[in-house]
Order: structure tokens, then sequence, then C-alpha cells
């Protein structure tokens, strides 16, 4: 057995044991599952947040599109910071709104503003339809690293199997909880890793960054400017697409779900304003990726620019560290997305859509299940269709983001109404969709989602200017 | 609208303007700044600072919402 299957098997194993044992102290309910009780302070609530920006595509994605796309990535760094500076007004409002009426997940949130059980079920299936992709994603991505990292020691459907396994095991025990712990051990890993790596090659191969970047600037003058490598990503492009990631990022209905976890609206409102801090080892990301353009070019799959030029430069150990961070920080984002797509399942398309009168055990009983059915399709996928998702991967941003006009303005404006929030939705999913898959992303420069937000964001306003008809709470929510 | 949701609204427009619609200002390789090309440079700039904006934001509603704290925030 060598180094690097041993560290990575014993951190995988160690890290779900701390999930399960995380929720043992804890009778689970359903607020205990899916929200924690809403009992989380700044720090467990800045390591769950963090857990879900941080996954696999940070480690894999940045740097490989740092590799052979060039500064388009950077829109990577400022979404996120976008994303927190909105969160700063948005989340607080929604938390209230949560503890108010003990709601648990987003589709709950449209149930109460807009008293509409059938668009709770529509927003809970775009959810899981946008979710799924992106937990195969994680799952994809684990079995690459620990393969890669492991030098083939670890098969990646091992990897797979066993991570299957051990994510659900801490999800069915510990719930959100589980996730937040796990994402303790996954960031101290992560960060230690991205640190080393991030600093260290380009000090290793051109003696500073400094030098790294002057090289990359005259070996490839346009690579760090946009449109960096590609045709169509231009300025404009970055700026909408920033926007609409930004926007759209606390539109998942697991990051926006994990708001409820907070124990005030002040503890979120604390958190939004540190977390620009952790886009910092991005930077990190990036740098790697650069390096790894000049000094190991043309390799045929950008995304393993990381873990390649890890395996150049350091020991077989470190590789196993690098791989074990790796595994860790796709188990973590896979159990959170899990656990939400199971509830909005479970809650708002069995419970609300079929049976309201189901109890709450029998709604967190069926969660459980769906947990281990959810996985198992993501699995399914994972082993013998690793390409089918990627349509529904490009969409799930497009998707997501435009729950925003209903979330915001049922927030902040009293005007809404049910029927505009249905339009709005409905065509700008519809728009965002046809736009993507006839290959018309960027359309006139943009991002394809951010055109359709814009257009969902005035059908919605126009449509509810125009539905004379009181047949709402006029925003109770609010 | 409370005056310290105005001013706090108003710094967090700052981090936008910088982050995205300052960008095809600043598309430019040269001049390098510590060590990184200046669009990197300017976009890591205003990430370091967002959070001090909204330091200052929070710190602005607290002072002038006091009398609003059961209000809508």
């Amino acid at each position: 057995m060598n180094a690097a299957l041993l560290i990575i098997l014993a951190t995988i194993v160690f890290s779900a044991a701390v999930g399960i044992f995380a929720g043992r102290k804890v009778k689970m309910t359903l607020e205990n599952w899916t929200v924690g009780g809403r009992r989380f302070g700044v720090v467990l609530i800045w390591l769950l947040m963090a857990g879900e920006i941080y996954t696999t595509f940070t480690f894999l994605g940045a740097s490989g599109w740092a590799y052979s796309r060039g500064a388009p990535t950077f829109y990577i760094l400022i979404y996120g910071t976008l994303a927190y500076t909105a969160s700063f007004f948005i989340l607080p409002a929604v938390w209230k709104a949560g503890k108010r009426f003990g709601l648990h997940t987003q589709p709950d949130f449209f149930i109460k503003r807009y008293e509409s059980r059938s668009l709770g079920v529509i927003v809970a299936l775009i959810g899981v339809v946008s979710i799924i992709p992106y937990l195969q994603l994680q799952l994809t991505g684990l079995g690459f690293i620990v393969e890669v990292s492991s030098n083939g020691a670890i098969r990646s459907n091992v990897a797979i199997l066993l991570a299957f396994v051990l994510t659900c095991a801490f999800v069915f025990t510990s719930g959100i909880r589980g996730s937040a712990w796990v994402s303790v051990i996954k960031d101290v890993l992560m960060i230690a890793a991205v640190t080393i790596v991030g600093i260290g090659v380009p000090r290793i191969y051109f003696g500073s960054h400094g030098k790294m970047f002057r090289a990359l600037a005259e070996a490839h003058p346009g690579h760090l400017v946009f449109p960096g490598a590609t045709a169509n990503l231009s300025v404009l492009w970055v700026m909408t697409t920033a926007l609409l990631t930004g926007l759209g990022f606390y539109m998942w209905p697991h990051v926006f779900g994990s708001a409820f976890s907070a124990k005030s609206a002040e503890t979120i409102k604390k958190n939004a304003v540190i977390m620009p801090f952790y886009q910092i080892p991005i930077l990190l990301v990036f740098m790697a990726g650069f390096t790894a353009l000049l000094v190991m070019p043309g390799l045929k799959n950008g995304d393993l620019a990381f873990l390649e030029l890890v395996n150049k430069t350091y020991p077989p150990w470190f590789m196993g560290f690098v791989g074990a961070a790796g595994a860790v920080t796709a188990m973590v984002p896979a159990s959170v997305l899990v656990l939400f797509a199971s509830t909005l399942l479970a809650k708002n398309v069995y419970q609300s859509g079929f049976s309201p009168r189901a109890s709450e055990a029998t709604v967190l009983r069926l969660s459980r299940i769906m947990v281990l059915v959810i996985m198992g399709f993501a699995l399914l996928f994972a082993f013998y269709l690793p390409n089918a998702l990627v349509n529904l991967l490009l969409i799930g941003y497009d998707g997501v983001t435009q729950f925003f006009p209903g979330v915001v303005l049922g927030l902040f404006w009293k005007g809404v109404r049910r029927s505009g929030v249905l339009w709005g939705l409905t065509t700008g999913f519809v728009l965002a969709a046809v736009l993507v898959f006839t290959k018309h992303d960027p359309f006139l420069g943009m991002n394809a989602g951010f055109v359709a937000l814009v257009v969902n964001a005035a059908v919605t306003v126009a449509v509810s200017r125009f539905s004379g008809a009181k047949d709402e709470n006029n925003g109770q929510v609010a | 609208m409370p005056k310290g949701t105005k001013i706090a609204l108003g710094l967090a427009l700052i981090p936008f303007l910088m982050l995205v619609l300052a960008l095809p200002f600043v598309n430019r390789v040269g001049p390098f700044v510590l060590g990184l090309p200046f669009l990197l440079f300017w976009i890591v700039l205003w990430i370091f600072l967002t959070p001090f904006i909204l330091m200052a934001a929070y710190w602005a509603e607290n002072k002038f919402n006091k009398n609003d704290k059961q209000g809508k925030s």
C-alpha cells in the first residue's frame, strides 16, 4: 500500500466519522436535519457556506480555465464577491421570513409568500433538475482526483462508490450539521493544499509569481486580458456572467436553504461581511493553472492542469494529501446538494404537491430515503453516462437564477403578484434553455442566462402591475 | 427607506461599479502591480476592499437604524 493511498483513505473515513458523530446527540427532527435547528453561529455558518462555495470545480475547473482559457476565469473571483455583497441585504430578510413562518426550503418561501403550492412544486422541480448534474459532477470529479493522485491505486469507480457510502452515512445520520462539521476538515486541507501549491509552483519554476506572470505575458500576450484564449468570452460576457452568477449564487436551493441554519439575521449579516476574504485562495488556484500552461503546455484536458502540475513537482505523499483534500472538497458540497434535493422532493413535491396532510416525521423519513435515491441516480450517471448531463449543467446556473426576481421582489415589494412570478419565471427559464440549447450563448456578446434574467424581471413586474386581482397576502412575508 | 439602509445600499454599489462596470477600462496587461498584471490586480484589490466596505455598511445600518430595529431591513 503506498503512502498516497493511505492518506486519502484515512482522510475520507475520518471525515465521514466526524460527520456521523456531529449529529449523535441531536434528536433528528426535520427542523434539525435540514436547518440545524436554526442554531448555527457565525463560525459554523461561515464553514457551511464556504463548504458550498469551494467545490471540485474550484480545484479542477478554475485552474483548468486559467490554463486553457486565460483571463475569462477571473469571473469566478468577481462573482463570489458580488454574491456576498448582495447577500448582505437579501439573506437577513430571507432568514426573518424563515424564522417567522418556520420555513425549511426555498420552495417553502415561494409557497408562503405567493400562497401557491403549485408555484412551490415548480420551484422545487427546477431546483432538483439543476442540482442532480451538479451532484454528479462532484462524484465524477472526486473519482478523477482520487484515481490520478493515488497514481491509479484506487480506481475512479471504487473511489466514487466509497464516497457515496460515506457521504450518505453522514447525511443520513446528522443532516446539515454533519456537512458543517466535515467542512472544518475540508477547509483546513483545501486551504493548505491550495496555498502550498499556489505560492510554491511559481517560485519553484520562475522564482516569484511576478516573474511567472511576466513570462506568461511574453509567451501568450492575450492570455491575461479578456477574452483570453477564447473567441467569444469578451469583456461584455465577463460582466454579464459575473452579474448572473453573483445574483444567482444564493438562489441555489441548497445555498438559500443554508441561510435558515443561522441563529439570527445578525449572524448572516456578519458572515456576509467577512466572506469576500475567502475568495483570495482562488487567486492561488489561478496561479497554479497559469504556471502549468508555461511548464507543461499542450495538455489534452485542461482540467487536469492542477493535478498534473502537482504530480510533476511534488513527492507522491504530497500528491496523496492533495487527493485527500480534493476528495473531501467533493464530499461536502455533495452532501449539502443531496440533502436539499431530497428535502425538496419529500417536502415540496410529495407533501406540498400530493399529500398536504403528511406529518413532519413522514417527510423526514421520505427525505432520508430520497438521499439514497438521488445519490444512486448521480452514481449511475457518473458510472455509465458521465457526459449525459453536461447539457443540464450548462443550464443549471441560468435556471436557478430565474428565482431571483421572485425572491427579491417578494421580499421588498408589496406589489408583486403570483401571476407575475409564474409568468416571469417560466419565460426566463424557457428563454435561457432555448438560447443555450440552440447554441446562442453568448447572445449578442452577453451571457444568455443574464438576458433571460432581464426579460424575466421585466415580465414579473409588468404582469404584476397589470393583474388587478388581489389574490394574495399582500406582502405579508416582506 | 431608513437612512442607514440608504447609506448601506450606496456603499454596496461600489463593488458592482468597480468589479463589473469598470472592467472595460481596466482590461490591460500593464502596468504590473505587486507582480500581478493590471487587470488581475484591479480585481484582487476590490475583492480585498469589499469586506471593509461592507463593514462600513454594517456600521451605518447599526448607527442610523437604531429606532427601526423592529422594522424591515
